[in-house]
């Protein structure tokens, strides 16, 4: 088999045991985003060259990370040192950080090899990667849809077999719903469980960087690599890190899952429903008991998500004025006239839109109304979790209300946008751990179930998600892309 | 017209608090460096840069607060303050706004002769912001440099009640916060170098009245002398204002160096919405009690506790004691000196006097000079010993300020050493009375000047260094013979 359909775990196994060496991992995997990237367009950047030398340098390593040879992508929010990092937007376009983010450095020292940074909606914004300043992504399922967002091009170069896996953020289900579009793994951890340091930020408290990949025993090697307190990020958690992998094939017998009624509303489609039911039928027939509960705030969580979310937004990217990086028109008159010229033509329609919202919901008068009235629900839905938590170890929910859409269908109905995101915000908001694993096809479209935990408890849900996948093969199936 | 208002005026001090690295990261703090050389991605702005609070800065803080009679909070948090300026890298401030580290206080002050207690309302931590560097004026300027170095410099901005009455009231508040800091040991509170500004609200009203009139924010305060002018200068304005009918704005105002006056910056109206909300990025800080007796059991003596001590001890003068302990430095050399030198009145009167007004033409610190204790009380043994007069050690201490050279040396070096040998001193006025029959038949007459002409022209004769007691006794003695 091609080195590049491999999973991160088959990968580890070959180049340990001589079968594959480090460049030829790569070079397949080159020769795959060649061959396939010019219709996915998942990749901003390749970093082919210092990819193949970095290759070329793990081979006559004896003694390498656990990740020796393997290659990744990471989304373009994540700071790579020498590598251009430009959040898909323009203000950043020839962004080169002279730092990598904790993530990215951790990788790097666990032997993997980068192999580009991945296209996503501008600074994060968006459920479609159709927002990306440069070019939209495109769903490898079906190319006249979208693949989902933000992390679009990080969920569909994962489902096309052009990476392995990669990581990417999750402020309100921006790795889960492009899991989900296109059917692959998308795990986003507890808030605080791994370093947001050196990942340009949306909303600092929302923001966890987690990971995209083909099955969810990759997605726990690659937890156990990513995960921990760092002291360059205060609200990183200082807890001890359990091996996931650990997880991997325990029973599930006696697990109690519960089933919140309010992630089942008439806006998620019947198909839908019925995938997430059969799923759970076969939960029951592993040895889970479920019960329905209920999350009554959840149906405030988008409101409230849209207002805290854009508020942090706006004063988070208040810093890309041109001044240091970016772009700067020095032909300004004033200063004023500076600052408006290098936003204006730095940061795209929605970023904007947002920042707007922000500032207006953040200001002295709207305070109150808005951005404390959101803190209440906010908590009010936290507590909502605590109290089925009590009861329950996992929650079970569609993790996106529909499949894929079509490129441009959603583009001016904001409303619908949004939507996108009404199954993955609450949690969130909540600062929970959830991954969404593939659980079916509609119309030949991949869907995804999420699976909830509690604070810290990834561990349950790899253990759950794990059995699942064991019992089903819609993680194996692939997307034809016509490929001769 | 004047003396039927009343100035109405509360600081808000900005001093740098002096840890070595910055509040949110770990870039020097040192003063002077090349622009742009102690700036990180963090203080710079870049994406994905997070900050972590430098707890020596809150241990500053707590131990400020103590020092100012504060109520340390158990819980304070940080707040974004959003505004655009290319000096603020990540365009919004970290500051504290509603949960401030530091809660009331006061500084007891002496206004001529009158003890005056000022409220301190609050002081908070934040981040000090970069400098933008202009050629000329920033007006008239091209081009705008932007120096980061100070981004990030933790800063405490501590506010005081209302409660200043006088630009003189308020400069020696500062004066007096100052020694509280620098006793703390907390800051270097060097106004000429920013690591103490000062901004003033300023309003007056009719004497008697309890309600406050509209107040003013005078900015760019960079010296006492600048606060009590500006302060003066604006008091003024608003009466004149109020007295012509017109009716005063809110505003902020700048106080304009070279023309000696305040203008208008901008009014309440025209005011930002700095949109102050929690930091996300930074978790609330609990100071336990625990943390609190720990900065305080390390608290070296303040100014009142040194100033008690000189006056207990030494009996000195509470003026005289409160000049010395104006500085920490100040109070050290005093001390060392007394170690040398046993009175006490006569050490202060030098450091006060003399040493002082070398030290502020120069415009350095004490610690900062070629005068050593040792060196100074080296100079008042050599008065004590009849080898130069109080006059010559004037000299002698302007060469030592200048050279850093012992009196002993100067002495000799330049032959300044006192006449006191009789038989030299004798054969002098021997000599100066035989010349000058005239002047000592008028001595003999009862002229009493004419005994000041004999002793001037000895000391034209030595040149100024015949010692003058003994030139005195001599005279009278070889005059009674005549």
């Amino acid at each position: 088999m091609s080195a590049y359909k491999l999973t991160v775990n088959q990968l580890i196994n070959k180049v340990n045991n001589k079968q594959l060496s480090p460049s030829e991992i790569v070079e397949s995997i080159l020769g795959r985003i060649e061959k396939v990237d010019g219709r996915i367009r998942a990749f901003i950047t390749l970093t082919g060259d210092s990819a193949r030398n970095q290759a070329k340098q793990a081979g006559n390593q004896t003694e390498a990370g656990v990740l020796k040879g393997i290659p990744y992508a990471l989304k373009d929010n994540i700071c790579t040192n020498a590598v251009r990092t430009t959040c898909a937007s323009k203000m950043l376009e020839d962004f080169i950080p002279n730092y990598d983010a904790r993530v990215a450095k951790k990788l790097k020292n666990a032997g993997g090899i980068l192999i580009g940074k991945l296209n996503m909606d501008e600074l994060a914004m968006g459920t479609s990667t159709e927002l990306s300043a440069f070019f939209p992504t495109y769903n490898p399922w079906d190319l006249t849809r979208v693949p989902g967002g933000s992390s679009g091009g990080a969920a569909a170069a994962v489902a096309a077999d052009e990476i392995p896996f990669a990581l990417a953020t999750d402020t309100g289900g921006s790795i889960r719903q492009p899991a989900s579009y296109c059917g692959v793994v998308g795990l986003k951890p507890t808030y605080g469980r791994v370093s947001r340091w050196g990942v340009a930020a949306l909303a600092s408290s929302l923001d966890q960087v987690g990971v995209l990949a083909k099955n969810v025993e990759d997605a726990a090697i690659i937890m156990n690599i990513i995960a921990g307190q760092d002291s360059l990020d205060s609200t990183s958690a200082d807890l001890p890190v359990p091996d996931y992998t650990s997880y991997l094939g325990t029973d599930i017998k006696g697990m109690k899952i519960g089933v919140p009624r309010q992630f089942f509303q008439k806006n998620v489609a019947s198909e839908v429903k019925a995938k997430i039911d059969q799923a759970l039928k076969k939960y029951e027939e592993l040895g889970a008991i479920i019960e329905e509960v209920s999350l009554p705030h959840s149906e405030h969580a988008l409101a409230a998500y849209y207002t805290i979310a854009s508020a942090e937004a706006s004063t988070n990217l208040a810093r890309l004025d041109g001044m240091r990086y970016g772009i700067n028109d020095l032909t300004a008159e004033n200063i004023e006239d500076m600052y408006t010229n290098n936003r204006g033509l730095g940061l795209g329609p929605e970023v904007k839109r947002r920042t707007l919202f922000g500032t207006f919901i953040l200001g002295s008068c709207n305070y109150e109304t808005y951005y404390l009235q959101a803190l209440k629900i906010r908590r009010l839905i936290q507590q909502d979790f605590e109290q089925v938590f009590q009861n329950f170890d996992l929650i079970i929910s569609p993790t996106t209300p529909t499949t894929a859409f079509k490129i441009g269908s959603q583009v001016h109905e904001l409303l619908d946008l949004y939507s996108n995101d009404m199954l993955t915000v609450p949690i969130n908001m909540a600062g929970l751990p959830a991954i969404s694993i593939p659980c079916g096809f509609i119309k030949g479209l991949p869907i995804g179930m999420q699976i909830i935990g509690k604070p810290f408890a990834e561990g349950s849900i790899i253990q759950a998600a794990y059995a699942f996948e064991q019992n089903t093969d819609y993680h194996t199936q692939k997307p034809v892309l016509g490929v001769k | 017209m004047y003396s039927k208002y009343e100035t109405v005026i509360g600081l808000e001090v900005h001093v740098e608090l002096k840890t070595k690295t910055k509040i949110f990261c770990a870039c020097s703090t040192e003063f002077g460096a090349e622009p742009n050389t102690q700036v990180c991605p963090i203080c710079a702005g870049f994406p994905g840069m997070l900050p972590v609070l430098n707890k020596q800065a809150v241990d500053y803080a707590i131990k400020a607060g103590l020092a100012l009679n504060s109520t340390i909070a158990d819980y304070c948090k940080f707040d974004r303050k959003n505004y655009f300026y290319p000096d603020l890298p990540k365009a919004y401030q970290i500051s504290q706004y509603d949960y401030p580290i530091c809660l009331g206080g006061h500084l007891d002050v002496e206004v001529d002769g009158r003890k005056r207690r000022i409220g301190i309302t609050r002081a908070h931590l934040e981040e000090d912001a970069g400098k933008l560097i202009h050629q000329g004026s920033i007006t008239t300027s091209p081009f705008s440099l932007v120096d980061l170095n100070r981004a990030g410099v933790p800063l405490l901005e501590i506010v005081s009640e209302p409660d200043i009455r006088s630009a003189e009231e308020a400069r020696i508040y500062l004066e007096k916060l100052r020694s509280v800091l620098l006793f703390a040991g907390v800051s270097d509170c060097k106004m000429q170098e920013g690591s103490l500004r000062c901004d003033a609200n300023i309003s007056m009203r009719l004497l008697g009245a309890t309600e406050f009139g509209t107040r003013v924010e005078i900015k760019n305060l960079n010296s006492f002398r600048a606060l009590e002018r500006a302060i003066d200068y604006e008091a003024k304005r608003q009466v004149d204002a109020l007295e012509n009918g017109e009716k005063l704005v809110q505003e902020t105002r700048t106080w304009d160096e070279e023309k000696q006056m305040t203008k208008s910056m901008r009014t309440k109206e025209e005011a930002e919405d700095y949109r102050y909300f929690p930091d996300p990025d930074l978790p609330p800080v609990r100071v336990a009690a625990e943390w609190i007796e720990k900065v305080k059991s390390a608290m070296p003596e303040l100014p009142e506790e040194a100033n008690q001590r000189l006056v207990n001890t030494y009996g000195l003068s509470e003026y005289d004691a409160s000049v010395l302990t104006l500085t920490p430095e100040h109070l050290r050399f005093f001390d060392k000196c007394i170690n040398l030198y046993s009175e006490p009145k006569v050490v202060a009167n030098w450091i006060m006097g003399d040493l002082n007004r070398l030290l502020n033409n120069a415009n350095i610190e004490i610690n900062e000079s070629k005068v050593s204790p040792e060196s100074l009380t080296d100079l008042l043994l050599l008065i004590d010993q009849g080898v130069i007069s109080g006059k010559m050690a004037k000299d002698v201490l302007e060469e030592m300020f200048d050279t850093g050279h012992n009196p002993e040396a100067i002495v000799k070096e330049k032959g300044m050493a006192q006449i006191s040998d009789e038989e030299t001193l004798l054969a002098l006025i021997d000599e100066i009375v035989v010349n000058n029959s005239k002047v000592v038949e008028d001595y003999k007459e009862g002229k009493k000047k004419a005994l000041g002409f004999f002793v001037g022209q000895v000391m034209k004769t030595t040149k100024g260094q015949a010692n003058p007691a003994i030139v005195n006794k001599l005279l009278l003695d070889r005059l009674g013979r005549e």
